[in-house]
């Protein structure tokens, strides 16, 4: 396979899986501020900052309000990250690789970069946001299993997968670092334990498979555990982590790309999440964020090059 | 209201299925009867099936400067232009016979040059010529082919004889329309296929690679073939990815090919470097390898010429193949084809005046009204002027362009096209038309049956290419001799 086609192969896959967070960030975050108490100081800001993005954010708008977050992550174009973006990047590199693609899958993503771009104006008013987001994540989601029910299983789809995942698990742990920062800044956390961390849990759809798997009320350090420990939760950072090294696995020359990876997998289980305070979990969180980077850059070098 | 044959009138031209109106040619017969007795709207549906079928299969073309949506479907008429078997044998001898003629010129030309010590053709040509690759001399191709894909455009004219109108040797393109053409055709007009004998041309890309195959250095049983395209935003890339796909071949771009120490040519793969062996190059001369053109070109590999020198890779077509890919050197075909292969061509020029002839300078020039003047190296009917179609200003700015620069121009009598029936607006009318077959040359010689016809789309017009409002038919060689 080629390293040219395999890059775009796993970019195309990011930038899916990014649609599809960053849709379901909007749509729960926007729930969870409706029912935080009054006088709580955090606001529609902690997107961009959580998303890597803020300064751009702050260059561009002065009001960090909910209109402006929502078409900065949305719409804006000079957001790399914004969903039409995320969309746009994905189009391009499976247009480019149509070679290794089931043919449904480019007309599928050709046709959600269509109407992602012909609606998104209807989510910037809270009136039509809930559709348009809902039916992008369908969209995506419908990407995923396209891919995985007709594509060969082989390099091509390893590389599917291990893209998503890392995307998955960066993703998770940006959520878990929204939860931090809400309780971090708030002066009643106890009582915004069960809000903030059920939020945080059905922004990743795993709100029922928490109920389900650990049968405890809603804390944040179970939270945390499942949402970053738990092996069984296709978006924990645990389960994504262990996908992507299956992968990695079968590919050739992946002796120095399963190194860093094994590294940010053990730090994962290694974090005891009853001992952490808000700031401090931030700081675990953003450790594992650059253990996942450090995966990607190997990846990159290792079969990409 | 089903077709009436009576009321379709080709005039003055030569009509591929009807002779005079309400006769069809014998060849013919089957189609035409059978179209009689489709109603006009069971016509329109398959019409839209056609329409259907080419956007579900993505068959596409690209064209420049359009904006985002740069992929556009491909134009396509639902009803076949046929060919007897018996005259396609005879064109099919004559396109062999002609690119045989044209490689051992090419051969010659880049090294002792005796046709032009013979006198046959003068130096001057050569030493002028845009296609003439210095960097070439002295090279040994594998069966000393250098021009081993051919796409020749043939014509008809009101008397009902075939034309060579131009040899592209160069990067010819529209052989896997000719496929998807077919299996469109299959789609939408499935009866037909019961009662004629209609030549395949779905074995294309197994005949290319074992061209192919058949030019790679000797080194291993299997060679490795890798097509090497500039890019999605060619307007041909949608027939790169066809081909390299229906040949099991990687689709590369430049920057997934290296030159190593070794002067040998790898692939840039997930298990690490990969050995090259055959590059079907869809990549101009210039831009190829930018050590030894074009320093600025992203599109082609530093060092390729240095490894294709050595023999480590075999490059189709060769570096230097399009210096017989002009049309003064056009001119002088029928001479090549006698002063190498001591035969009669088979097939004719159109009658071609060479404006660097002061004589036939002037006949041009005289007659600018009835001529179709064209550039010596360009393609894609860019840069030409249709006398019968020109203004007077038109007519004066190539009056200029001639005087100044002779050797760039030739002329042609403007030939009165064929004609083949072409559904427009629920009717069936006269549109004109040119043939392209492509023919192969490795070890062996291959042709295929039929080629890709183009149609120009609109009333009148003589301007084929698919960047100009043509569109395309597919073509039938018919065999309904056998029973």
């Amino acid at each position: 396979m080629l390293s040219r086609v395999a890059r775009r192969i796993y970019w195309m896959s990011r930038y899916i899986e990014r649609a599809e967070n960053t849709a379901r960030l909007v749509n729960t975050y926007y729930f969870l501020l409706l029912d935080l108490p009054g006088g709580t100081r955090i606001g529609w800001e902690v997107l961009p900052v959580i998303t890597g993005r803020f300064p751009l954010f702050a260059e561009h708008y002065q009001r960090h309000d909910e209109r402006n977050t929502v078409k900065f992550l949305l719409a804006d174009s000079f957001n790399p990250g914004s969903l039409l973006n995320s969309i746009a990047y994905a189009r391009e590199n499976s247009r480019t690789s149509r070679e290794v693609l089931p043919g449904l899958a480019w007309e599928q993503i050709n046709e959600l970069h269509n109407y992602a771009n012909a609606h998104v104006s209807e989510a910037l008013p809270r009136r039509g946001r809930f559709a348009f987001l809902t039916e992008i994540i369908h969209r995506c989601q419908q990407l995923t299993g396209l891919l995985s029910g007709t594509m060969s299983h082989d390099h091509a789809y390893d590389f599917v997968r291990i893209g998503r995942n890392l995307e998955r698990a960066d993703m998770t742990t940006r959520v878990v670092d929204i939860g931090a920062m809400t309780m971090q800044g708030s002066e009643d956390a106890g009582n915004l334990d069960v809000h903030v961390w059920t939020s945080m849990l059905r922004t990743l759809n795993a709100y029922q498979m928490y109920r389900k798997d650990v049968k405890l009320g809603v804390h944040c350090a179970d939270v945390v555990s499942y949402l970053l420990q738990n092996d069984y939760l296709p978006r924990s950072v645990a389960h994504c982590l262990d996908q992507a090294e299956e992968c990695l696995g079968d590919l050739p020359l992946h002796h120095d790309t399963l190194k860093p990876l094994r590294d940010v997998r053990r730090r994962v289980a290694r974090i005891k999440p009853l001992k952490l305070d808000a700031t401090t979990l931030h700081h675990e969180v953003d450790r594992l964020q650059v253990g996942i980077s450090a995966v990607h850059d190997r990846i990159g070098k290792t079969w990409f090059a | 209201m089903a077709i009436d044959w009576k009321h379709y009138d080709p005039g003055e031209f030569y009509d591929e299925l009807i002779s005079t109106p309400g006769y069809a040619r014998a060849v013919a017969r089957n189609l035409t009867a059978w179209l009689r007795t489709l109603s006009d709207e069971e016509l329109e549906l398959r019409k839209l099936d056609a329409e259907l079928a080419i956007i579900d299969k993505g068959v596409t073309f690209t064209v420049y400067s359009d904006g985002e949506n740069i992929d556009r479907a491909w134009p396509f008429d639902i009803i076949p232009r046929v060919m007897p078997v018996r005259e396609w044998r005879v064109i099919e001898a004559g396109l062999k016979q002609r690119l045989q003629a044209l490689n051992l010129f090419i051969d010659d030309l880049y090294h002792e040059q005796k046709i032009i010590r013979d006198r046959v053709i003068p130096k001057i040509l050569i030493a002028k010529s845009k296609g003439f690759r210095k960097e070439c001399v002295g090279i040994n191709p594998a069966h000393r082919v250098w021009a081993h894909i051919c796409g020749s455009d043939l014509v008809r004219d009101s008397n009902g004889t075939i034309y060579v109108l131009e040899d592209n040797l160069r990067v010819p393109s529209g052989v896997s329309y000719m496929i998807e053409n077919r299996e469109v055709t299959k789609r939408v007009l499935p009866e037909l296929f019961e009662n004629n004998t209609i030549l395949p041309v779905d074995d294309y890309p197994d005949r290319l690679l074992e061209m192919l195959q058949s030019i790679a250095p000797p080194r291993r049983s299997r060679p490795d073939v890798a097509v090497l395209t500039p890019g999605i935003y060619n307007s041909a890339y949608f027939e790169h990815a066809f081909l390299a796909r229906s040949m099991g071949a990687e689709l590369v771009e430049g920057s997934d090919l290296i030159v190593d120490k070794d002067d040998c040519v790898y692939m840039k793969t997930i298990q690490g470097l990969a050995r090259v062996d055959v590059i079907y190059r869809r990549v101009d001369d210039l831009f190829l390898d930018p050590e030894v053109f074009n320093p600025e070109s992203e599109l082609g590999v530093a060092g390729l010429m240095r490894a294709w020198r050595k023999g480590n890779v075999a490059l189709a077509n060769a570096p230097g193949c399009g210096v017989a890919d002009d049309k003064v050197v056009y001119s002088y075909v029928p001479d090549i084809i006698r002063y190498y292969l001591d035969e009669d061509p088979l097939l004719p020029n159109v009658p071609t005046y060479r404006c660097n002839n002061k004589q036939q300078r002037e006949h041009v020039m005289a007659n600018l009204e009835s001529m179709v003047v064209k550039p010596a190296n360009e393609s894609g009917g860019y840069g030409m002027l249709v006398g019968p179609q020109s203004s007077a200003r038109e007519r004066e700015e190539f009056r200029r362009l001639i005087s100044t620069n002779p050797r760039n121009y030739i002329g042609q009598p403007a030939l009165k096209l064929s004609t083949a029936p072409t559904l427009c607006e629920h009717t069936l009318e006269p549109r004109h038309l040119d043939l392209r077959p492509f023919i192969l040359q490795g070890r062996d010689t291959f042709v295929t049956a039929g080629g890709l016809t183009r149609v120009a789309m609109n009333k009148g017009s003589l301007v084929v290419n698919s960047s100009q409002g043509g569109g395309s038919k597919d073509t039938w060689v018919v065999d309904n001799e056998g029973g």
